[in-house]
């Protein structure tokens, strides 16, 4: 078959993969930057596939819709933007205990509060650590490309499914907007299977639930001790991440999402001036790559973690290599994007003595 | 015989223990078995959940939907509906159970589905996503129960505990001044194009359960038409919240409930013969 080829934005072929991977319904509420998702799907999908779209009145609905089609045994999916998926985050929990698969798209911008419209990568410990009530984890895919935004569509129902637990694709407003060559994948038929936990209306004698109460404590617990061997399996099986030029590099350059990209400009300067820079690029945010970043660091002098925030996935860089080594940071906040050369310059200054100009 | 005066229950036994009336040619009610467990209600004496729930379930059995009908339950006295009813549920946040029907529905339309809410989970912490619905126009039965009292938390003031009236959270009587007005949400709904049916009833009485069964039967029913929500509220009680017994709290009803929210019909299809309007 010939290869399909687009020019496209990030949320576009998010969207358009969305539609080809036979997803049964969206519902979603517009919110810069990630309002593109919600207007293809409502111009694009129904017609060609009878998926379900739907505008809802907040996002709050929109992950309760999520919660309500999921439970069925459909692949439903919602996007949004950070203070978009803080109010979904009770909803979220919900999904998580209840073991509903879904698709959730964070395309974050920068905050705390309404922040702004940039990019921005300071929603990592809402996504990874948490951020609703309860102990559950999402499985959290950090694409890096648009091309990544497309392909991981598929790959997080599949997820979602194989595990009956929320995916969330964690993005940023640079890649949602930004337009890349896109392969896209064929159309998949929308899926009519049965699942035996999905309520789609009595079978036999006895009813289905969905729901995420127990009163009594020790049957939570017990709900809960299966959760966590579930994330055990996850992170037994699901770990993916990206070492490039990794094998004979003094230093680690360490970043997430559209951030890798900068910094693999980065490394390539750095190589350009004689200096042996390798770039890991973490692909599940979780379950996190610990022993993978703890080998790829194995004979480097330092390692340079680089973020569009505070500092958060540094935490999970340090938990990888121990104290061994020594873990510098460069962040952007606020929705600024560092350059190539200001994180050449950073590696420089904190490993080789400052800059050598 | 005992020249003692008996009471109700006493004379009940004997009648039963000297002529053993309990034989299947004497059955006159016999309470579902297909769509009801038989398990005991944790429901408090008197409480008029247990009797909606009961109907449901006779509904779906008559009406021979059982494998077709999804509900969704809320958070509240309520939240265990799955455990007495043996239909497919699914547990919804607080105050969010219309929008995961809507959900429910989007997905599988040919199928019956209805959310079972309390006043603080549809008419407070969930009234963005109760007008939403309905104005969407949503092919969902909404059965909305209005107790004006926070039942499960214990008796806090609700947004239809009507004015005076007292709970934990308004000890000396709500205060419409600083504490707002009962809300009279279903006149609410009603006015938007997109509810299909919309009535009020109460189970307080024999008469007016019958009344609230014909109500429920109509809302699924119309589910089929594809013309918009259905919305039934049911008056009800809460002996233990509001501090009086059963039959007390019958009689509360009908003197401080019903003249604020009268029983009736607020909206039916125009097209319709099954009205049981009052």
């Amino acid at each position: 078959m010939k290869k399909e080829f687009k020019l496209m934005k990030g949320n576009e072929a998010l969207a358009e993969a969305a539609i080809r991977a036979g997803c049964d319904a969206y519902f979603g509420y517009p919110i810069t930057p990630q309002s593109e998702v919600l207007e293809y799907l409502s111009r694009e999908a129904h017609n060609r596939t009878g998926m379900v779209v739907l505008q809802a009145e907040s996002e709050i609905a929109s992950i309760n819709m999520v919660y309500g089609a999921a439970g069925t045994g459909k692949k439903v999916m919602t996007s949004s933007s950070s203070p978009g998926i803080s109010l979904m985050q009770e909803g979220i929990s919900y999904i998580a205990c209840a073991e509903l698969p879904c698709l959730i798209v964070n395309v974050s911008r920068g905050g705390p509060g309404l922040g702004t419209i940039q990019p921005a990568q300071s929603d990592y410990f809402q996504s990874v650590k948490g951020g609703g009530h309860g102990d559950y984890h999402l499985i959290v895919l950090a694409p890096s490309t648009v091309q990544e935004m497309s392909d991981f569509v598929e790959f997080s129902f599949e997820l979602a499914f194989k595990y009956r637990n929320p995916v969330m694709i964690l993005t940023d407003g640079a890649l949602g907007q930004m337009m890349e060559k896109v392969e896209l994948k064929p159309q998949v038929e929308r899926f009519h299977e049965e699942f035996n936990w999905a309520t789609t209306g009595r079978k036999n004698g006895n009813s289905r639930v969905i729901t995420s109460l127990n009163l009594e404590a020790e049957k939570m617990e017990e709900i809960n001790i299966h959760l966590q061997k579930k994330y055990e399996m996850i992170t037994k099986n699901e770990i993916r991440f990206e070492a490039i030029n990794c094998e004979d590099a003094d230093y680690l350059i360490v970043a997430y999402g559209l951030v890798a990209r900068i910094c693999q400009k980065a490394a390539d300067l750095a190589r350009e001036k004689g200096i042996k820079a390798g770039v890991f690029r973490p692909i599940t945010l979780f379950p996190y790559p610990y022993e993978e970043l703890k080998n790829a660091a194995k004979n480097v002098k330092g390692i340079l973690d680089v973020e569009m925030n505070a500092g958060q996935m540094i935490e999970d860089v340090r938990l990888a290599v121990g104290n061994e080594l020594p873990v510098a940071f460069h962040g952007r906040m606020g929705g600024v994007v560092p350059s190539p050369e200001e994180i050449l310059e950073k590696l420089e200054m904190k490993f080789l003595g400052g800059s050598n100009e | 015989m005992n020249e003692k005066k008996m009471t109700g229950d006493e004379h009940y036994e004997t009648m039963i223990a000297e002529e053993n009336i309990c034989i299947n040619e004497n059955i006159v009610y016999d309470k579902p078995h297909d769509a009801l467990y038989s398990t005991p209600m944790h429901y408090c004496p008197g409480c008029g959940h247990g009797v909606v729930h009961r109907l449901i379930a006779e509904v779906v059995e008559e009406l021979g939907i059982i494998h077709d009908v999804i509900g969704v339950a809320p958070v509240g006295c309520s939240v265990l509906a799955y455990n007495y009813l043996n239909i497919d549920m699914s547990e919804a946040a607080h105050g969010r159970a219309s929008a995961v029907a809507t959900g429910i529905k989007r997905v599988l339309p040919d199928k019956y589905v209805f959310s079972y809410q309390g006043d603080g989970d549809l008419a407070a912490i969930g009234t963005g996503e109760t007008i939403h619905t309905c104005n969407r126009g949503e092919n969902i039965l909404v059965i909305f129960i209005n107790n004006g009292i926070y039942g499960m938390t214990g008796g806090q003031m609700a947004p239809t505990t009507l004015a005076n009236m007292k709970s934990s959270t308004s000890p000396f009587g709500r205060d419409v001044q600083t504490m707002g007005y009962p809300l009279k949400i279903t006149e609410l709904v009603a006015q938007l194009p997109g509810t299909y049916y919309v009535t009020r009833q109460s189970v307080h009485k024999a008469v007016n359960v019958r009344k609230t069964k014909k109500a429920i039967m109509n809302g699924f029913l119309y589910q089929k038409e594809n013309k918009g929500t259905c919305f039934i509220e049911v008056v009800s009680n809460c002996p233990s919240n509001w501090k009086m017994s059963p039959v007390e709290s019958n009689k509360w009803l009908d003197e401080n409930m019903l003249p604020f929210y009268p029983l009736g019909d607020i909206k039916i299809p125009s097209n319709s013969s099954k009205n049981n309007g009052e």
